[in-house]
């Protein structure tokens, strides 16, 4: 079997899962090495989620936060966030962490009394937006429009 | 005024209950302030902001009636280290450096430690197995700092804190096991194994993993989202009583099957404790453990289980030296801790072996 980079015999046969497919690579000893396949630090779960990121996003390692500076070197090293802002600056990277830590990715529980109806505002607007935009595939425009009125008054009422 | 408060730790009249096996519950929640920096990444003005924010909102709160609140930076190390040893603050939170707090009520189970991992953790103990009044307390207190403090909450993640870990409800329960006949009888591994498949942790309270000396482990769920607080503290709840029966199990036929050995070693301790002129804590710890199980064999009276577990703390290093009032060197604290053990077992009756069940 000929390495995927040169025309040497490979003899490091790499499978990997990537975006739920399977990706096999056949490559030579020196090959291999170039890549940094042979050297088991490098293929952390951390640099397949960096080359998983790649294909779709920028690549994960240039992610920071603008608001308290955490980068994504920073999260990996300590295992924790800086900000508030950080769970939305890396949350494609912590969605499949936070699925293999706890039982779901849904908070089930106590919601505090203060941010109730902040969290209930921002709930309807976001089960509003969604009708819309349903409403606006089905291209049923009246509906549309009703709840593009609808969403308008919840968004006047919460500026009051 | 902060020694007199740990004074009061040890001559507290309402002596605590303490029963077989679990020797207290625990409900952590960790939190954190809106429009800061979690701690780790917040300057020193922030985190002063933070602490004098979280100290005001627990002013004057009926709960925390007549607490003593407490700047790190003003505690010397002896005292942090008394503290920790007391499991009301953190090893981590002692490390810490500036704008650092703790809130302390008065009966000593509620401890709010501020700027540790997150903006605030509350914690609220008490001995023996007593998740529902442990959690009321834990979420009255929570509440009511929410009304004078806004969190950083998310409707699908929860409650934000800095480590992933710990998102959703914030919330580690947990509970202080003694089981020495699941340690002697070799069947801790086994447990350990099946209860993280549960996703719950153990861990042992001094030293690690399966041989925690004194036989002493901190059992808690491991997961935090996607559940509430109610099904997080009920599975563990659940776990923990299965737990307690298979050591109720495992003591039944150690005894059965070698009571002799078992009485032998019991004996052994008492006879130690009472004569030691130089011991370490860690000898200490295993030596205590066996004259609590002795006690749950009914062999000596029932004060002897609260003693033990006044012991468990009183012979850490930091609390040696807090009554000898002056740091000492680890050769003299063996001294003066085998002088604190002979004075309170050395009237330790015959054993019982009749009431041996």
């Amino acid at each position: 079997m000929k390495c995927h980079h040169c025309d040497k015999q490979a003899t490091v046969h790499l499978t990997q899962i990537l975006n739920g497919q399977m990706h096999k690579m056949d490559l030579c000893e020196s090959c291999a090495q170039a890549n940094g396949v042979t050297n088991p630090e490098n293929l952390s779960i951390g640099t397949l989620m960096d080359s998983t990121e790649g294909e779709t996003k920028p690549p994960a390692g240039s992610m920071v936060c603008e608001s308290c500076g955490t980068t994504h070197q920073d999260f990996k090293k300590g295992g924790r966030l800086g900000c508030e802002a950080c769970y939305h600056v890396f949350r494609p990277v912590l969605d499949p962490l936070l699925e293999g830590m706890h039982a779901g990715t849904q908070h089930l529980g106590k919601i505090p009394s203060g941010s109730e109806s902040r969290v209930k505002f921002e709930q309807s607007v976001d089960d509003l937006k969604k009708q819309l935009l349903t409403a606006i595939e089905n291209e049923d425009f009246e509906k549309a429009a009703q709840l593009r009125d609808e969403l308008k008054a919840l968004e006047q009422d919460a500026q009051v | 005024m902060f020694h007199d408060l740990l004074n009061k730790f040890g001559s507290s009249k309402k002596k605590p209950k303490s029963i077989p096996v679990t020797l207290s519950t625990r409900i952590r929640l960790a939190r954190n302030l809106k429009e800061f920096p979690f701690p780790g990444k917040a300057e020193e003005g922030q985190r002063r902001a933070v602490l004098s924010k979280c100290m005001d909102a627990m002013n004057d709160m009926d709960t925390l009636k007549e607490s003593t609140s407490l700047e790190v930076d003003d505690l010397s190390e002896l005292d942090r280290q008394i503290l920790v040893e007391k499991h009301l603050i953190s090893p981590e939170l002692s490390q810490v450096d500036e704008g650092s707090g703790i809130v302390l009520s008065s009966d000593r189970n509620c401890c709010v430690m501020i700027n540790e991992e997150d903006h605030l953790r509350i914690q609220v103990l008490q001995p023996g197995l007593e998740f529902e009044k442990v959690w009321k307390r834990a979420d009255e207190l929570d509440s009511k700092i929410e009304s004078q403090v806004n969190y950083a909450y998310d409707c699908e993640l929860g409650f934000l804190t800095a480590c992933p870990t710990n998102l959703g409800t914030g919330l580690r329960a947990s509970a202080m096991m003694h089981l020495p006949g699941l340690v002697m009888s070799k069947n801790m591994d086994k447990v350990i194994n099946a209860v993280n498949q549960l996703g719950i942790a153990v861990r042992g309270l001094f030293g690690e993993g399966s041989d925690a000396s004194g036989s002493i482990f901190q059992i808690s769920n491991q997961q935090t989202l996607g559940e509430s607080e109610g099904a997080i503290i009920d599975r563990l709840n659940e776990t923990l009583k299965n737990i307690v029966t298979q050591e109720n199990f495992a003591r039944e036929k150690l005894m059965q099957d070698d009571g002799l050995r078992l009485t032998d070693k019991i004996s052994r301790a008492v006879g130690i404790l009472k004569s030691c002129h130089l011991i370490q804590s860690s000898e200490s710890m295993d030596l205590l453990s066996l004259i609590r199980l002795a006690t749950d064999f009914n062999m000596l009276p029932e004060r002897f289980r609260s003693l033990t577990d006044r012991m468990f703390i009183e012979i850490q290093p930091g609390h040696v030296q807090f009554s000898a009032g002056k740091p000492v060197e680890p050769s003299d604290r063996d001294r003066l801790r085998a002088e604190l053990l002979r004075k309170e077992f050395g009237r330790t009756p015959q054993l019982n072996l009749e009431g041996a069940s």
